[in-house]
């Protein structure tokens, strides 16, 4: 099937098998292998990408129900070489360690300041649930989800 | 002149943000599923849906047929493979041959059995489910303790009994200890089986180069040297044109201290097809097939005077094996028995293991390897002694401490532990909690009817693994530093940190022996082909082994700066500093640079001098280190629902000098919320047959961000003597500490009602039964009076 999309403002228009999975669009076929697969039952938050302006799994969902949309990965994040706040906020405040869940951490962290520029640590910690990570024990991913909310806000 | 050689500021010490970091958040890091090489294939492995059976037949016609297949293999095929190896000897160990593909038998769910090569992983995977195997299944036994049973079904027909190996110890005079003792508490304690869940699974590219005969294999593991050893021996490859590399590795914890079948056969398909080939892990696969960790029966006696002074201690240990033994399978309760007197001063000990084989994935290292299920043991039964003894769990404990004037110190396990003092962490963390106030608090809440508990843990462990006559490969550390013309340095580390942060604390050390700007070093680690060889990282012994090689090179280094910056300046009395040498004398000074360029420019040597700067070091360590601390958990726990809140989580760790207080909180952190899994919520369920009932994350309960307490970390400080940098390692501490101060926490809540022992994961479930049990017990004596 032929298919349009956006990824990090490129357009891509792929004939693609029905089954392709998103995640391996953007792996495979964009070259985009900073979105990872952790789980492949949308549990653990490794793939989370933006699909119009919203946080998703791309491990559970198919690049031609991605047909028209815009997308953006965690290669999308930095402009001229300057890192994103969440970004910046997850190197300053140690929240990460192996960094496979991180591309996928930073783009459901940025989704929760989108919605809620200044969360509380409940509000960042419930934002995260669906987020899995095995390094960091979750606590300086949150100092940097508030460091970023609070450089944002500025 | 370079700003770099007038600096002064020091990094040890510091919290500096890591320096692998850029290219971690970025996305633009390279795991093994992210490398793509020209004319690649993949393979999908075709594993068992039994525990036990007989294979009858495999058809596999119809995959071969299939569209984009290249090849099917079967075991009978690569029955030439060396097996996958159990690198622990010791008597009487049962070793199961350990084929990389099954031949005529399976004994667990997820045996391999086929592997389908395809020219795409979507065509690979469709190709496997029209492969046909005729089982005949057999009986299977997953339950350790049901597995010694007589009758039960055997694992390897070749011995019925189903035990694996057996290891006694004994220290001291145990029997006269229990005979002399006025107090002996009994219990069962087991810590169930958990699944490491790396969030990257693991994952195999092999490149086969046939005209140099060359072997170029990309793996996720923490060791790649020994893997490199391991599967060119079982390929009948050369080791020298075996190249190993571990890219950017998502987490191990242990699963990746191992040398799976996978590896070699990954090698053996990309020799077969010529191709190179590739090969992750699904998630199920690495729930059913990775290592699993803990996987203990425990039985402790501990025998006391009616003062609470320990005076022996008594251990039955039962493992679950599983159906083999990996690398280091027969070797983790061994660890158990050796921290199995913890912190305390008692010097008779008994400990006997049974290794039992069952239809299960093998256990090997998780996170603390042995040392939290030693300290989950002698923590809660510390606590059930202070509780029959009617003494405070922290009196209790200050009691029975080795004292800090004792280091170094001989346990009755055979241990010298290097330096010390336990009750340091311990009242420091009382004052931080607020101790007293709190049980004050407990005592009026348990008025209302509600239950709000304390939990101590106080533990010992062993890090900085280890001197190589106690470990089966070698336990020493390399490290080569080269500094290059222009004066810019690269360290190469034998240790594979992956995670921990060793780019960063190896670049503060080496910046400032050296008096150079972190900017200026590179660590290189993970590639066989350019690192000289090394052991791994695991067992908390990176930077405390690595590190200390890395210290010893630079030493090397730094004499011959001096030896050249003396020459140049013509003086024989210099001092390296602040990226200078400088004379004594006359204050002149040659900047760092400008000597790196002329030992290789080499116009002048001085007498008896090689011209370059390049160090390597090998360093044995003389001993462990033994990091201790300790956590209190403050937990309430909801009447109704079972459900458990952790109110405080207080941490005070003590792991010699820190490099880097903002990567150790963070290994802290990381471990902590392992413990707390394993107290709270994970466990790894095979049912009768031997199916993996909780086999994906779907039913595998892991701590996420709303699950976790906020961790209070802090620490005392008492340098290990063992090493130069006095450090002693933390990578396993949190997970160590954890368990038991959760455990004695909701115990010391539900003791009011009779509750002596709890044991993991303490699900909300677990809790509401034993809340409705025990209230009706109560309520039916009150009635009865």
């Amino acid at each position: 099937m032929n298919i349009n999309l956006k990824v990090n403002g490129k357009s891509y228009s792929p004939d693609v098998e029905p089954r392709l999975l998103l995640i391996h669009f953007l792996r495979d076929v964009a070259g985009l292998t900073g979105t990872h697969m952790g789980c492949e039952t949308s549990l653990c938050g490794a793939c989370t990408v933006e699909l119009n302006g919203k946080a998703i799994k791309s491990c559970t969902m198919f690049a031609v129900q991605a047909n028209g949309a815009e997308i953006v990965t965690v290669e999308g994040l930095a402009t001229n070489g300057k890192l994103d706040p969440v970004q910046e906020a997850f190197w300053n405040e140690h929240g990460l360690q192996c960094g496979f869940c991180t591309p996928g951490m930073i783009m459901a962290s940025k989704q929760i300041i989108e919605r809620n520029p200044s969360p509380t640590e409940e509000e960042i910690r419930h934002g995260l649930e669906g987020n899995v990570c095995r390094c960091t024990g979750y606590q300086h991913i949150v100092n940097a989800v508030k460091a970023a909310a609070a450089g944002a806000g500025k | 002149m370079a700003t770099t050689t007038t600096k002064v500021e020091t990094f040890v010490g510091k919290r500096i943000r890591r320096r692998e970091d850029p290219r971690l958040i970025t996305g633009t890091a390279t795991y093994v599923e992210d490398i793509q090489m020209p004319g690649m294939h993949y393979a999908v492995i075709l594993r068992s849906p039994h525990a036990a059976a007989r294979i009858r037949s495999i058809d596999t016609k119809k995959a071969e047929s299939a569209p984009g297949v290249v090849c099917v293999l079967l075991g009978k095929e690569t029955k030439g493979v060396g097996a996958v190896p159990c690198g622990v000897a010791m008597p009487d160990l049962r070793v199961p041959q350990h084929t990389i593909l099954a031949t005529d038998r399976v004994y667990f769910v997820g045996h391999p059995v086929a592997v389908v090569v395809a020219r795409d992983g979507y065509l690979a995977r469709d190709a496997a489910d029209l492969i046909e195997v005729d089982y005949e299944v057999l009986p299977a036994v997953a339950d350790p303790e049901k597995a010694l049973a007589k009758g039960a079904p055997a694992v390897h027909p070749q011995w019925p009994d189903n035990i694996a190996f057996t290891y006694h110890q004994d220290g001291g005079n145990v029997d006269k200890a229990f005979a002399e003792a006025d107090v002996v508490v009994k219990q069962r304690i087991v810590s169930q089986r958990l699944v490491p869940m790396a969030m990257e699974t693991r994952g195999v590219v092999a490149e086969w180069r046939n005209a140099d005969r060359q072997l170029n294999l990309y793996t996720s593991t923490q060791i790649p040297h020994l893997v490199r050893t391991i599967v060119a021996g079982m390929l009948g490859l050369e080791e020298n044109r075996t190249r190993v590399i571990a890219p950017e590795v998502g987490g191990g914890f242990g699963s990746k201290l191992n040398v799976y079948a996978e590896e070699a056969l990954m090698g053996y398909v990309s020799m077969k097809i010529q191709k190179p080939v590739k090969w992750i892990e699904s998630r199920r696969e690495n729930f059913t097939c990775t290592i699993h960790g803990r996987g203990h029966v425990d039985f402790y006696e501990i025998a006391a005077k009616r003062d609470g002074t320990i005076l022996g201690i008594k251990l039955k240990l039962i493992q679950d094996v599983g159906a083999y033994h990996q690398l280091l399978t027969p070797l983790i309760p061994q660890l158990s028995v050796l921290m199995m007197p913890g912190i305390y001063n008692t010097q008779n000990i008994r400990a006997d293991i049974v290794g039992v084989f069952t239809n299960c994935v093998p256990t090997d290292a998780y996170r603390g390897a042995g040392r939290p299920e030693a300290t989950h043991g002698i923590e809660r039964m510390v606590d059930m002694l202070a509780a029959e003894l009617k003494m405070d769990p922290a009196e209790i404990r200050f009691k029975n401490f080795v004292a800090k004037d004792k280091f170094p110190y001989a346990t009755a396990t055979g241990l010298t532990y290097d330096s010390g003092d336990y009750a340091a962490p311990l009242k420091k963390a009382l004052d931080l909690v607020g101790y007293a106030k709190l049980r004050q608090e407990q005592a009026d809440l348990r008025k209302q009817g509600k239950y709000m508990g304390i939990g101590i843990s106080t533990y010992g462990e062993i890090c900085a693994i280890g001197p190589s006559p106690a470990t089966p490969a070698g336990g020493w550390e390399s490290a080569t530093v080269k500094i290059e013309p222009s004066g810019k340095v690269t360290i190469l580390t034998g240790a594979c940190p992956h995670g921990q942060g060793e780019e960063t604390t190896f670049a503060q050390i080496a910046a400032d022996e050296l008096g150079v700007a972190l900017d200026d070093i590179v660590v290189l680690r993970g590639d066989t082909a350019v690192v000289q060889y090394g052991i791994g990282t695991f067992g908390s012994r990176a930077t405390a082994v690595g590190g200390t090689a890395l210290y010893y090179a630079l030493q090397d280094l730094k004499a011959k700066i001096k030896k050249f910056g003396a020459m140049l300046l013509e003086s024989e009395d210099v001092t390296l500093a602040g990226g200078q040498v400088v004379d004594n004398k006359t204050g002149k000074s040659k900047p760092f640079q400008e000597i790196a360029g002329a030992t290789y420019r080499a116009l002048k040597l001085p007498p008896n001098t090689e011209p370059g700067l390049m160090a390597t070091r090998f360093w044995e360590p003389p001993n462990f280190t033994f990091p201790f601390g300790a956590h209190i958990v403050v937990t309430d726990i909801d009447g109704e629902t079972g459900q458990i809140r952790i109110r405080r989580y207080v941490a005070v760790d003590d792991c010699g000098n820190i490099l880097n207080p903002l990567i150790v909180d963070g290994q802290i952190h990381g471990g902590v919320a392992q413990g707390l899994g394993q107290a709270l919520w994970e466990q790894a369920v095979y049912d009768d047959n031997g199916q993996l009932v909780t086999g994906e994350l779907t039913d595998y309960a892991l701590p996420r961000a709303h699950l976790m307490p906020w961790i209070e970390s802090h620490h005392t400080c008492t340098p290990s003597p063992v090493n130069p940098l006095g450090v002693k390692g933390v990578g396993e501490a949190g997970t160590i500490g954890c368990s038991p101060a959760v455990v004695n926490s909701v115990v010391d809540a539900l003791s009011p009602l009779g509750v002596r022992h709890i044991d993991m994961p303490l699900t909300p479930e677990k809790i509401w039964k034993l809340l409705a049990t025990k209230n009706r017990d109560v309520g039916s004596r009150g009635a009865t009076k």
